[in-house]
């Protein structure tokens, strides 16, 4: 009862804050900020699923919640007809070959015996394949990338409603999670970390170089909301006479009422997730995992199948990260490859797993809240703290515009800071497992 | 069909770029590997501790440059980086006795100290930016080229230039140098000794009286000065940038994997084992074709197997293949 009453006084504590923003500072932040913290949280829990409930080493989780944001552009984007008649299905035949390729490579370095053939066979497949592939896909890209480049130049998406691109999100990350896992798996733990970094560094280089598929770095701006837009609300009469009857400025209730409404949405979320992660943990399949994670030689003496129960739960951790990530892109209505760093949405995560209590799904869920609520507002705090310490200094000097320029950057000093604190002295984080 | 411009050409474009590449790739993974041979983890933090070398260095260069100091056509950064490695030293002993030092009394497991070293790695990025600023910075000077591809051309009345960058020339001389010394002192002085038995058995170690503390220590500073050299040289060669440093850790670790971690000598070929995948298989071939292959055979496309900026894929490819088919990589490496 009394980790009980600690809990609900933790999560009352980022409340708190994040009400204090709203005080403080402007609601519109305060509900910015409880927004992506929904987010960071379903993030968090993904990667708590893989190294608190299974030990592992994740650090690809940006590749999975830009495949998410990709899945939004893919899902929901209305179709470039222009485009695919152009060369969509050249494109499509292309990515179609060079899958027949791997495959084919695959099967014949199975079926063949061990040997000079074996390997002289699957080598001839691949790189015939590869350039077989590059004439037919080469041609089709071009023709994509022609049309219209500064409006579109892609393929477009499917134009169906955004938020089916959420569970969508998840399903890309989850089977780009099951290749990756199929090969890397096995690996031991730092050799995984480095696998998935690379990986996610790959995906982000592909999205920023494909244009046909997402338009590279020239974005894909103007993703459909699942909500409607300010301006129209604006100009309902009906929302007009409520925002009115609250005492409020239509045009500051109207952004307040998608800003909330996205707030609900990612709250629904949340609890959905946060629900099926805590079924999970509690179940006899939990129990096997944390079983697997503390001694996998006796667990496998026991009779479970290791590497099949590690592919598992790390292609559930990666769809949650996806779900995420489809998201993020959804509120920001916007995919920008270039955003994607490694430090913020890979191991800022783990900050966030590591502070809240690996192994507690609602540990995962707090940090991910707070540390979120932190990145956020060390920015003001540490300028505040500049103009503090360089107010005895002569206004023009360049050590002072130097040390309030640097500001921004007190961010990562602090986030490492915080998580070498954690680790020290409350290794189990602010929840801990069970 | 002209097989002299080939070779020129070939050596322009590919083997000279790609030999001082494989260098500064295989001084990086020099360190992460002693580092897992003796401490036992994956250091995330390495590329950070990397820009923080070369950060200290150009500020001495930046000073020297102000005072009138220079090293007439050698870069003044040859004279500032004993400054940088000594900066990068104390940091890396100050951080082992706040941080690593606890841990290790502890007998954490590897995968806590890895997530420690990401915690090292955020305050350095920190750090880095903070003081000299996320940008771009250059501080190259003295004489660019050894031989330009004009003079070059002149030269040999050949149809393709051959430039040879000071930077690139330096790169390699100073690796050569570092790691005869670094194989000196590991095989042949005590400490050397020292360190490569604790790393191969830490238990016989201790029971002959080596003091873990000490060779922790070495190893330490070892690192920093193998770290200091890599990314200056990286530095003077192409430009500093911390974000870049940052993202040299994957194709560093991708080096050191390949060649087995733990192992120097692995270390040293994994790096340029990656610097010429990503540099033959990112380069556009057309011109060398062009003068290699009888006229008619000669390619109408660039004949590049993948734009350049996918060449963290093939650090990470060549990463894949080894780890599934020789999982301690090509110098047996350990396993901890």
């Amino acid at each position: 009862m009394n980790q009980m009453a600690r809990n609900t006084a933790l999560f009352a504590g980022v409340a708190v804050l994040i009400l204090l923003t709203g005080f403080l500072q402007s609601w519109n932040s305060a509900v910015l900020i409880l927004n992506m913290g929904l987010i960071s949280a379903i993030m968090a829990i993904g990667v708590n699923l893989q190294w608190g409930f299974a030990g592992l080493f994740n650090v690809g989780v940006m590749g999975f919640v830009a495949l998410g944001g990709l899945a939004t552009v893919l899902v929901s984007m209305p179709p470039v007809g222009e485009a695919w008649a152009a060369g969509g299905t050249r494109v499509i035949l292309g990515l179609l070959l060079g899958a027949i390729t791997i495959a084919a490579a695959v099967m014949v370095n199975r079926r063949l015996p061990r040997g000079r053939v074996q390997l002289l066979a699957t080598a001839v497949i691949l790189v015939g394949g590869f350039f077989l592939y590059r004439a037919v896909f080469d041609a089709g890209v071009e023709a994509v990338e022609a049309v219209n480049p500064a409006g579109t130049g892609y393929l477009g998406g499917l134009g169906l409603p955004v938020l089916l691109a959420w569970p969508i999100g998840g399903l890309l990350a989850a089977g780009a999670a099951w290749l990756i896992g199929k090969t890397a798996l096995g690996l031991r733990s730092d050799y995984l970390a480095i696998a998935t970094l690379g990986i996610a560094e790959i995906i982000i280089a592909v999205m920023k170089n494909e244009d046909w598929l997402s338009r590279g770095v020239k974005n894909v701006v103007g993703v459909p909301r699942p909500l409607p837009y300010e301006i129209d609300l604006q100009s309902d009469p009906v929302f007009i006479e409520r925002a009115a009857s609250l005492g409020l400025d239509p045009v500051v209730a109207s952004s307040l009422y998608v800003k909330l409404g996205y707030s609900v949405l990612f709250a629904v979320v949340l609890a959905i997730v946060l629900w099926m992660a805590q079924m999970a943990l509690k179940s006899p399949w939990g129990r096997m995992m944390r079983a697997i994670r503390d001694n996998e030689i006796a667990a496998e003496a026991m009779g479970k199948d290791v590497t099949r129960r590690h592919l598992q739960i790390f292609v559930l951790g990666s769809a949650v990260c996806g779900i995420a990530g489809a998201m993020m892109t959804t509120l920001d209505s916007q995919l920008t490859p270039t955003s994607y760093q490694p430090l913020r949405f890979t191991f800022l995560i783990w900050v966030m797993v590591i502070v809240g209590g690996s192994g507690n799904n609602f540990g995962a869920v707090l940090g991910g809240m707070l540390i979120w609520f932190l990145w956020v507002q060390v920015e003001p705090i540490g300028l505040l703290l500049m103009d503090a310490i360089t107010a005895g200094m002569a206004d023009g000097s360049a050590l002072k515009a130097h040390l309030i320029g640097s500001a921004a950057h007190m961010r990562l000093l602090t986030m490492g800071l915080i998580l070498l604190l954690v680790l020290r002295f409350s290794p189990r984080g602010l929840i801990p497992e069970k | 069909m002209d097989l002299l411009n080939a070779i020129v050409a070939l050596s322009n474009f590919v083997l000279v770029p790609a030999i001082a590449y494989g260098s500064q790739l295989a001084l990086g993974a020099l360190g992460v590997t002693l580092i897992y041979g003796i401490l036992r983890f994956s250091n995330f933090a390495h590329g950070d501790t990397m820009a923080f070398g070369t950060m200290v260095t150009i500020l001495v260069t930046w000073w020297m440059q102000s005072a009138g100091i220079s090293l007439g056509p050698l870069p003044t950064a040859l004279l500032a980086l004993p400054f940088g490695m000594l900066g990068c030293i104390a940091l890396l002993l100050v951080t082992d006795r706040l941080v690593y030092r606890f841990y290790r009394e502890q007998k954490a497991k590897p995968v806590i100290l890895v997530i420690v070293s990401m915690g090292v790695m955020f305050i350095l990025n920190g750090l880095v930016r903070f003081i000299i600023g996320p940008d771009d910075q250059r501080f190259a000077d003295g004489e660019r080229f050894i031989i330009t591809a004009r003079d070059f051309k002149q030269m040999t009345g050949l149809e393709e230039g051959l430039a040879i960058k000071t930077t690139q020339a330096l790169t390699v001389v100073t690796a050569v140098l570092v790691v005869a010394l670094l194989f000196w002192f590991l095989n042949r002085t005590r400490t050397g000794k020292s360190m490569r038995a604790y790393s191969d058995n830490e238990d016989l170690a201790l029971l002959s009286g080596i003091n873990p503390e000490r060779v922790v220590m070495y190893t330490w500073m070892i690192v920093a000065a193998l770290a200091t050299v890599a990314g200056v040289l990286y530095g003077l060669d192409k430009s500093f940038k911390p974000f870049t440093y940052f993202q040299l850790l994957l194709p560093i670790f991708a080096a050191a994997i390949v060649g087995g971690l733990g192992s120097p000598i692995g270390a040293i070929a994994g790096g340029f084992i990656i610097a010429f995948s990503e540099v033959t298989i990112t380069y556009a071939w057309k011109k060398v074709l062009g003068h290699a292959l009888p006229e008619s055979l000669a390619p109408d496309g660039l004949v590049q197997l993948l734009s350049t900026d996918y060449k963290f894929a093939v650090s990470f490819v060549i990463l894949l293949i080894v780890l599934l088919f020789r999982p301690t990589g090509l110098f047996k490496g350990k396993s901890v």
